[in-house]
C-alpha cells in the first residue's frame, strides 16, 4: 500500500521558516542528488543532503534530530554544482540556527581536551564555536 | 575653577540630606528619577549611589569603596528620551531628571584558578581557560560600556592574536567592575581574561625591576625595621600627623 | 614599491607565523610591501549563513573602515585594495563586503550599530595574495627566481574558501590552476589531481578529529599516488588538518606515508634565494627540510 504524507500547518510553518532563515526556496529542489554526490562528509552522515532537502520540504522538524547539518562543514561543493541554482549550505546553517537559538549548543567549549586546546589553532576554535554554539 | 568650586558645594550640600538629615526646604535643585521604574524626586546633585540611598534603598553589601576605584558599584541607566543604555559607577555618575536606573550588585562570572609559573607562555592559556574568548564576534559592546573608557574590544583581540603586550597595555586601567561581561553578546569575562594575560605578561616577559630587586634586599637586611618599629609603637593622634605630614610623590 | 594595506588573522600571529614572514618577505622581492591593517580585529570568521544575522558581519565590515583609515592617515596613497594571506579570511572578508553591497538596509544597519566607527564607504577591495601575484605576473615571478625548484613535485591543494561560493572564488571552482602556474613559475613539476579541491573536513576538526584525519587521508595519499612530494595551502586551517592531522592518520592507517605540507609562500621564498631564514619550518609538523634538502634546494 502506498503511504500518503499529510502536510499539516505545522510542517508548512517549519518550511515557511527554513526559506526565510536560509533565504532559499527549499522546494525548488529537484532532488537529483548532485549535492548527495559532492558531499566529502557524505560517509559520516545518518541522512544524504539531499534527503535533508527532502525533509525540509515536507516541513519534518525531525531533521534537526539529524547528524547531517551538523557535520556539513560549509565546504559549498553542493552550492557550486546544484543544478536549480540552491545554496544547501544556507539551508544547513538555518537548521543548526534554529537550534543554537533555543539555546542549545552542539559543542560543549569547556569539555575540548587540554591537549586538543593546546594543539588547535584559533581559526579552529573560533569557526567551531561560530557554527556550533549560540 | 570658580563653578568647580560651586558644583563642589552643591554636591556637598546635597549629600547632606543623606548623611544628616538636612531639612528638604534647603535644598533648590530637584530632579526625578525612575529606580527600578519607579519614580522618586531626589536632589538634583546625588550620584547614583547616594540617589538610591536617598530614595530608601540601603546598600550594606555590594556598594565597595564608594570612591571611584573599586568598581563594585557598576550601574546601566538610560538618559531621558536616549535609546542608548549607559553604564558608570554608582558612586562616579550623578543622576539626571527622567533618568532610568538601577545598580548592579554583581556579575556573576567564573574565574579561572591556575599557577601562572605552571603555564606555558602562549596563545593556549586563554583557550585552556576561557575557550569562550573564541566567540569574540568584535561587536565592540564591550568598549562601550566600559566606565574606565578602555578599549576592551581590543584588548580581546589582542588575547586572540596571542598578543600579551597588548592586552596588558590596553587593560592596565580596568577596575574589574563587570560591565564588559555583562553586556557582551559572546558571554565572555573580558576582565578576568585581561587580568591573565597581564600576569602572564609579568611573569614572562616583563623585565624584573631593577630598583624592585634593590629593594628586597634592604628589607631582608632590615633597613627598615627601626622605623617600622618605631610607627608600630604610635598612638592614633600621632599616627594621623604622621600621615598628614608625609612626604608624597607628586602626582 | 608599491604598498597595500594587509590584513593578516589571527592564527598568522601564531601558529601560522610561518606562513605571514615568508608572504612578507617574498613580497619585498617583487616591490610589493604589505602593510598590516592598523587595530584589526578578528576576520569573523566563518562567513554566517543565515539571512538575519548581522551582528557576524560587523567584525569583517569594521576591518574594511581600518582600509578607509589607512588612506584617510596616509598610511597609503588611494588604495583601496585589502590583501589577505589566510584562505579563510579572503572568504569572510570578501563575502561579507558582497553582502552590505548588495543589501543597502543590511549596509546602513551595519553602519548604525557601528557608530563610533567612521562610516563604512563600500569601496573597499578584498584580494587574495595568490590574485596579487597573478596581475603582478607570474613571468615577473620567474625572473626573480635564484633557486628553482627543479624535481620537486608539488600537489597544490586548493581547499574550499578560495574557490566557493563562485561570486567570491578567485579561480574556477572545479579546476583552479591559480596555484600551479605559480610553482610552475618558481621551477616546480606540479602534480594535478582531483583531490585539490575537496574540503579538508574545516571545522569539525574540533568535534571530530577522526573525521577530519579521513579527509586528509584521501587527500594526501591521492597526491602521493599521482608522485607528489609535498602539498602546498594557503589555509591555516587546511594547514592544520592537513599537517598537524597526519598524527591521527598515522593511528588509523599503519601504512600511510607522512608527507610535508608547505604554505605557497614558503616554497618562494625558498626560490627566491631567501633561504629557511623566513620559512620557520619549525612550525611545519612535518619537517620539510629533509626534503629540502635532498632536492639540494637548502
Amino acid at each position: 500500500m502506498i503511504k500518503k504524507i499529510v502536510i499539516s500547518s505545522e510542517n508548512v510553518k517549519f518550511l515557511d521558516k527554513i526559506n526565510e532563515l536560509s533565504g532559499e526556496t527549499v522546494t525548488l529542489c529537484d532532488q537529483c542528488g548532485v549535492c548527495s554526490g559532492s558531499c566529502p562528509m557524505i560517509s559520516e552522515m545518518d541522512i544524504t543532503p539531499s534527503q535533508m532537502m527532502r525533509k525540509v520540504q515536507l516541513g519534518q522538524m525531525d531533521v534537526m534530530d539529524s547528524k547531517a547539518m551538523w557535520l556539513c562543514a560549509s565546504c559549498f561543493a553542493c552550492t557550486v554544482r546544484c543544478p536549480r541554482g540552491l545554496d544547501l549550505s544556507k539551508v544547513a546553517e538555518a537548521l543548526r540556527q534554529v537550534k543554537l537559538r533555543q539555546a542549545i549548543d552542539h559543542i560543549d567549549i569547556k569539555k575540548i581536551p587540554e591537549n586538543e586546546i593546546n594543539r588547535l589553532p584559533q581559526i579552529a576554535l573560533i569557526s567551531s564555536f561560530r557554527k556550533f554554539t549560540g | 575653577m570658580k563653578e568647580g568650586k560651586n558644583i563642589m558645594d552643591r554636591i556637598a550640600e546635597a549629600s547632606k540630606s543623606i548623611t544628616t538629615g538636612v531639612d528638604e526646604k534647603d535644598i533648590k535643585n530637584w530632579v526625578t528619577i525612575y529606580i527600578m521604574g519607579r519614580g522618586y524626586r531626589v536632589p538634583a546633585d546625588l550620584t547614583i549611589l547616594t540617589a538610591m540611598e536617598y530614595a530608601g534603598y540601603k546598600f550594606i553589601r555590594g556598594c565597595g569603596c564608594r570612591q571611584g576605584f573599586c568598581g563594585a558599584c557598576s550601574t546601566v541607566y538610560r538618559r531621558k528620551g536616549e535609546y542608548k543604555l549607559e553604564t558608570g559607577m554608582a558612586c562616579q555618575t550623578r543622576v539626571e531628571d527622567g533618568m532610568y536606573l538601577v545598580q548592579i550588585p554583581f556579575t556573576p562570572a567564573e574565574k579561572a584558578i591556575y599557577d601562572i609559573s605552571k603555564e606555558e607562555y602562549n596563545i593556549n592559556v586563554f583557550f585552556k581557560y576561557y575557550p569562550e574568548l573564541a566567540r569574540c564576534v568584535s561587536c565592540n559592546t564591550c568598549t562601550k560600556a566600559c566606565p574606565q573608557d578602555l578599549e576592551v574590544m581590543d584588548y580581546v583581540q589582542a588575547a586572540l592574536k596571542g598578543d600579551f603586550e597588548g592586552i596588558t597595555e590596553d587593560s592596565f586601567d580596568c577596575i574589574q567592575c563587570g560591565l564588559c561581561a555583562i553586556r557582551c553578546p559572546a558571554e565572555i569575562v573580558q576582565y578576568h581574561i585581561a587580568q591573565l594575560g597581564r600576569r602572564m605578561y609579568g611573569r614572562y616577559d616583563n623585565p624584573e625591576p631593577e630598583h624592585l630587586e634593590k629593594r628586597l634586599k634592604e628589607i631582608k637586611k632590615g633597613k627598615f625595621d627601626k622605623e617600622m618599629d618605631e610607627i608600630i609603637h604610635l598612638n592614633r593622634k600621632e599616627l594621623e600627623k604622621l600621615y598628614a605630614e608625609r612626604k608624597r610623590e607628586p602626582d | 614599491m608599491i604598498k597595500l594595506p594587509y590584513y593578516p588573522g589571527c592564527t598568522l600571529k601564531t601558529s601560522a607565523k610561518n606562513f605571514e614572514i615568508s608572504a612578507i618577505e617574498s613580497a619585498k622581492i617583487l616591490d610589493i610591501e604589505l602593510i598590516e591593517l592598523p587595530r584589526w580585529n578578528c576576520c569573523g570568521t566563518v562567513f554566517s549563513l543565515t539571512s538575519d544575522d548581522l551582528i557576524h558581519h560587523i567584525a569583517p565590515i569594521r576591518n574594511l573602515i581600518r582600509v578607509q583609515e589607512m588612506n584617510g592617515n596616509g598610511i597609503v596613497k588611494d588604495e583601496h585594495r585589502l590583501v589577505t594571506l589566510c584562505s579563510m579570511c579572503y572568504n569572510t572578508l570578501k563575502r561579507a563586503n558582497l553582502r552590505v553591497k548588495e543589501n543597502p538596509d543590511d549596509f546602513k544597519k551595519i553602519n548604525d550599530l557601528m557608530y563610533l566607527e567612521e562610516d563604512y564607504n563600500g569601496n573597499v577591495e578584498v584580494i587574495h595574495f595568490l590574485e596579487l601575484l597573478k596581475k603582478t605576473g607570474f613571468e615577473k615571478v620567474k625572473e626573480k627566481v635564484k633557486k628553482p625548484l627543479k624535481n620537486l613535485k608539488i600537489a597544490p591543494y586548493y581547499g574550499c574558501m578560495l574557490l566557493r561560493p563562485k561570486e567570491v572564488g578567485i579561480d574556477d571552482p572545479e579546476d583552479p590552476t591559480i596555484q600551479a602556474e605559480l610553482l610552475e613559475s618558481l621551477g616546480a613539476e606540479v602534480i594535478d589531481n582531483p583531490y585539490k579541491k575537496v574540503c579538508c573536513g574545516s571545522y569539525q576538526t574540533v568535534q571530530d578529529k577522526y573525521v577530519v584525519s579521513e579527509l586528509t587521508y584521501d587527500i594526501l595519499t591521492h597526491a602521493q599516488r599521482e608522485g607528489a612530494f609535498a602539498i602546498t595551502t594557503s589555509c591555516p586551517l587546511c594547514a592544520f588538518n592537513l599537517d598537524n592531522r597526519q598524527k591521527e592518520v598515522k593511528e588509523k592507517h599503519q601504512d600511510f606515508k607522512q608527507i610535508p605540507v608547505f604554505y605557497f609562500t614558503q616554497l618562494m621564498a625558498i626560490a627566491f634565494g631567501l633561504g629557511e631564514k623566513y620559512c620557520s619550518f619549525d612550525l611545519n609538523y612535518i619537517n620539510p627540510r629533509p626534503l629540502l634538502i635532498d632536492k639540494k634546494l637548502l
